[in-house]
């Protein structure tokens, strides 16, 4: 296992560091990538003027509203669904499907409904991130073991009490999948309604530097959108294998 | 099986019925400015492919797509297989593709078009990378579960690498990998939209952003419209394969 740690390091730095001989050797020109060492030192200063702070911590609010209303609104939905069993065989075929519609052609019609505001970013990164929710929780309460629920019903636990004490808690590795998604997700609601229309924001600020060739600007605020949900996902990760690990599964 | 067919399929329709009535409500409440009605939408869609602008767009998409999710299927098996049958390269890299698999591909656009330009190229790749993960990291974990005793009986028998993994791995793993070509379907489908609606002047995500930008309702609607019933239709067969394939072990 360390030795794959290892390999993997090496693996990754050895990248990076291609990519960089590529940028200075002059292989990938300096309008089409800077090399990486340039644009951590970018990011650093973009950091330490606070010159983008505002639309950091606009988007990364937003971010942070879809994923948790996602993550809220959908394990809810899955305790629904999953006790409707006729409502689940009709709503089936719609999530298989569901991730093929291009949610974002409905983000005019919530700008028209709510205004150029937060709203309408908020409501894409929620309904893209609510479905993979609902789907890994009906996934999660498919699989407790049947003991469990005569347990609960020796014990008669209310519906609610079987929910938030026994089946939820046995399915939150699962549902931790669906987090996971979720967190992206908001991300590519957010930051894809800014590029497509907004008025500020890092996505917009993004955007803004692509039409101006500015670089120096567009690649750190990438990368750093790339770091905050790669560290948000590994965390999630850490925790599900943990769960997992206690119950002598991982 | 035979019992339980029907009464999907009522449900499934009775979903569908819910969807119409919902849509309809939706309409009479918000009004004109923003909706169209199921059937003022479908008129329009007819409309749409009765006229000469609609097909070169059309056209376009799928040539598009059609390209992205041959690189992607082609792509993710190969990576698929490749790190599924070596446990070091699978544990080296599987945990780096989770991680590519996590971010938000959207935040790459900008990157994507830089590298291959305006045009067919970018839409092409940035359709493939959303499709290509997936495909990888199902294709990893089918081949992982393949038994051990039909990789053995194949060493026995002296396959060739090439031998394996066509008469051995890919048969004994397909359900597994269905699922995975099932989500690249989709993915690759919404990363070739996503690509046109950035940035081209052609194709239907083109049509999308243009209705966007003219408040053209008609063209939002029944392009999404359209869009959707593709999917839903191509993704509901898919997943009827999946599941006989799956049935089948």
């Amino acid at each position: 296992m360390n030795r794959a740690l290892v390999l993997r390091v090496l693996a990754l730095a050895a990248a990076v560091a291609v990519l960089e001989a590529l940028c200075r050797v002059g292989v990938i020109d300096r309008f089409t990538m800077q090399p990486p060492s340039r644009i951590a030192v970018d990011l650093w200063s973009i950091l330490a003027t606070g010159k983008f702070n505002a639309a950091i911590l606009k988007t990364l609010t937003n971010a942070g509203i879809a994923f948790a209303l996602a993550v809220s609104v959908g394990i809810a939905a899955g305790v629904a669904i999953h006790g409707l069993k006729a409502l689940r065989e009709g709503l089936d075929p719609l999530f298989a499907t569901y991730y093929a519609i291009p949610v974002l052609a409905f983000y005019p019609l919530l700008i028209i409904l709510f205004g150029l505001g937060d709203a309408p970013q908020i409501l894409i990164g929620f309904m893209l991130g609510v479905v993979a929710v609902i789907v890994n929780t009906l996934n999660g309460l498919d699989r407790v073991p049947r003991v469990l629920l005569k347990a609960a019903r020796i014990g008669r636990l209310t519906p609610v009490e079987v929910a938030t004490q026994v089946t939820l808690p046995y399915a939150v590795p699962y549902v931790l999948t669906g987090v996971k998604f979720a967190v992206s997700y908001a991300f590519i609601g957010i930051i894809g309604s800014e590029f497509v229309m907004s008025r500020g924001g890092m996505g917009f600020e993004i955007a803004f530097a692509y039409n101006n060739l500015d670089n120096a600007t567009m690649y750190p605020l990438i990368v750093l959108i790339l770091a905050v949900t790669i560290s948000a996902n590994l965390m999630i990760a850490r925790w599900e294998k943990a769960l997992l690990a206690r119950r002598g599964l991982a | 099986m035979t019992e339980h067919k029907p009464r999907a399929w009522r449900n499934a329709l009775a979903v569908l019925a819910a969807l119409v009535v919902g849509w309809q409500i939706l309409h009479a409440v918000v009004g004109e400015v923003a909706l169209r009605s199921p059937w003022e939408t479908v008129a329009y869609t007819a409309k749409l492919f009765a006229s000469r602008d609609f097909w070169p767009n059309f056209d376009e998409t799928m040539t598009a797509f059609a390209a992205a999710l041959a690189i992607a299927v082609a792509t993710g098996l190969a990576i698929g297989m490749l790190l599924g049958f070596s446990r070091l390269a699978g544990e080296v890299f599987e945990p780096v593709l989770v991680a590519l698999y996590s971010i938000p591909k959207v935040t790459l656009y900008p990157i994507v078009l830089l590298a291959f330009g305006l045009g067919m190229q970018a839409k092409i790749a940035f359709g493939a990378i959303h499709g290509i993960i997936p495909i990888a990291l199902f294709t990893i974990n089918a081949v992982r579960n393949v038994r051990p005793i039909l990789i053995k009986t194949g060493r026995v028998m002296k396959l060739t690498t090439w031998e394996m993994v066509w008469q051995v791995l890919f048969p004994a793993a397909i359900p597994e990998i269905f699922t995975g070509l099932r989500i690249g379907f989709s993915l690759t489908l919404i990363g070739t939209l996503l690509g046109e609606m950035f940035a081209s002047q052609r194709g239907l995500g083109y049509m999308l952003m243009n209705g966007i930008g003219l408040h053209n309702v008609d063209v939002i609607m029944s392009v999404t419209f359209m869009l959707v019933v593709f999917a839903a239709v191509i993704s509901s067969a898919l997943l009827a394969i999946d599941r006989v394939l799956h049935g089948r072990a």
